[in-house]
């Protein structure tokens, strides 16, 4: 079991979205989030105060996902979420533990899908 | 000798200031609608509107509306508002100063071209925008409202009723809006769904501060502090009113639920269609005006626009112009000399001619202003391009073209 976290380009959630539909990984949770990686932030001026380097606007993707989807998620997060330009985002991948279905007490594998 | 009343002098100034409250108030009305990387684009727009359609009118917007020129426009003789003083100007209103009908009336050209921009929200240059602006405001609305209202202007004397700018404001605005939106193109990624409306509380705060400065806008428009006022201020909340209720069962029966985004929608669009007749129909036609105008603009904002895939993003057209053609028809219809002896009767009070001269005026007006927005749109285009590039798009119009943000994250 794998649980995947990925940065995106806000304008680029729908795609990435209904790649993942497409893969069928139907499970995923959505945050906005702060972020700066190598893109220069936007520069703001509120009368006449720049302030530059401000951290942009990202979208925290966050899935669990049995080992045989792993590259099915991958591929589909990278397809929807590049544009070729920096900021276009990352994917982190982490072993997971355990899972527990709430409602059913269920764990494990089958807790996932 | 004085003639000025001052009860009217004082109704007059108020609804001016009523007026020019619903420019802020369109600004949150509209960008409640827009996503939140676009609301102070929304606002910002609206904003400058106030700033630079109140220098152009008393530099030269006035006159070119309002100075007794030739049947196209008024000219330039009252430049800088020299002429335009103290003393009442009885062929617009003969018992305030004239510069008390001025100012009212630029809250008038002020709202006018704001109204357009609900249909390129969220994807034009500021810079454009400006420009564009100010060529509409001058090329278009004050031809326009010179024909309708100025004298001398030929619709005017044609016989064409419109009491507060159902032809002049919200049809030429409206079918401007249709134009624009169909120039510039949709917006990115709009087949993958409808941006969901940002802040719905915002709509609903822009609505009541629309409502509340329409009385200006109509009751206003008697220029008097009198019967016909009243007059105009009843049919005005009724008719909202009316759309209001009307819209909301609309989407009763067809989507099962009402919402408060489609009362606030009829409510405007009533705001909308009675504001040609408010002067001359009573309140029982306007209860007709008000639900037949929400099953109008239902119809072109929820069922044909989706189908003609044209992007009026947040209905500039579908309400405005929908709403406007209906409210300037229906004064063909309902007009009573009852109401106003200096009216006309319409069609049901025995005048067929009232509905056709209304007619006229109406596809007049949608005539010159589609095609001369149409042309305005090229010329700017080729002075500075129009429509913001995809990365100012996807980053949003508040960061891209006014280096500022509506909402921190954190903090």
């Amino acid at each position: 079991m794998k649980y995947i976290i990925a940065i995106i380009q806000p304008h680029k959630l729908e795609d990435v979205k209904e790649e993942l539909y497409k893969a069928e990984v139907n499970l995923i949770t959505v945050s906005e989030v702060l972020g700066h990686g190598r893109q220069k932030g936007v520069t703001e001026v509120y009368r006449g105060a720049r302030e530059t380097g401000n951290l942009l606007r990202k979208i925290r993707l966050e899935i669990a996902v049995n080992d045989n989807f792993l590259d099915a998620t991958i591929n589909a997060i990278t397809k929807g979420a590049r544009t070729g330009n920096v900021g276009d985002g990352k994917i982190f991948v982490m072993d997971m533990k355990d899972c527990v279905r709430i409602r059913t007490g269920e764990v494990g594998s089958i807790a996932i899908g | 000798m004085n003639l000025i009343n001052a009860g009217d002098t004082a109704w007059v100034l108020v609804s001016s200031a009523l007026v020019l409250l619903m420019t802020p108030a369109l600004a949150f009305f509209y960008g409640g609608m827009v996503r939140k990387k676009n609301v102070l684009s929304i606002l910002m727009q609206c904003m400058i509107i106030v700033g630079l359609i109140s220098v152009q009118w008393v530099l030269f917007g006035y006159s070119l509306s309002f100075h007794p020129g030739n049947g196209f426009w008024g000219g330039f003789g009252w430049f800088g508002l020299n002429g335009v003083g103290f003393d009442p100007y009885p062929d617009y209103a003969a018992t305030i100063p004239h510069q008390a009908f001025m100012i009212f009336q630029a809250m008038f050209a002020i709202i006018t071209p704001a109204l357009i921009l609900g249909a390129f929200a969220e994807r034009m240059k500021f810079s454009a925008f400006l420009i564009f602006m100010l060529l509409w405001a001058t090329l278009i609305y004050d031809p326009i409202a010179h024909w309708v209202w100025g004298v001398g202007g030929w619709l005017r004397t044609k016989g064409t009723l419109d009491f507060a700018g159902g032809t002049v404001v919200h049809i030429s605005a409206g079918i401007a809006a249709l134009a624009t939106a169909l120039m510039i193109g949709r917006r990115k990624n709009l087949d993958k769904g409808t941006p969901t409306p940002h802040n719905m509380p915002f709509v609903v705060l822009g609505t009541g501060l629309l409502w509340f400065g329409w009385f200006g806008f109509n009751a206003g428009s008697a220029l008097a502090a009198n019967g016909l006022a009243v007059n105009a201020f009843v049919v005005t909340n009724t008719a909202a009113a009316a759309a209001g209720l009307a819209w909301a069962v609309i989407e009763w029966m067809h989507n099962g639920k009402p919402t408060l985004f489609g009362f606030c929608s009829g409510a405007v669009a009533g705001l909308v269609a009675i504001t040609p007749a408010s002067g001359f129909v009573s309140v029982v036609p306007a209860i007709i005006i008000g639900i037949l105008v929400s099953v109008f603009c239902f119809i072109a904002v929820a069922l044909i626009k989706p189908k003609l895939r044209y992007d009026d993003s947040l209905d500039a057209f579908g309400v405005h112009c929908i709403g406007g053609i209906w409210g300037a028809l229906a004064t063909g219809l309902f007009a009573s000399k009852i109401v106003n002896p200096t009216g006309a009767d319409g069609l049901f009070f025995g005048n067929p001619a009232q509905f056709m001269t209304q007619l006229f005026a109406v596809g007049v007006t949608i005539a010159y202003s589609f095609v001369g927005t149409l042309i305005l749109y090229k010329v700017v285009d080729m002075m500075v391009g129009v429509r913001a590039s995809e990365e100012e798009e996807n980053i949003g119009l508040d960061l891209s073209q006014h280096s500022e943000r509506a909402y921190t994250v954190i903090e």
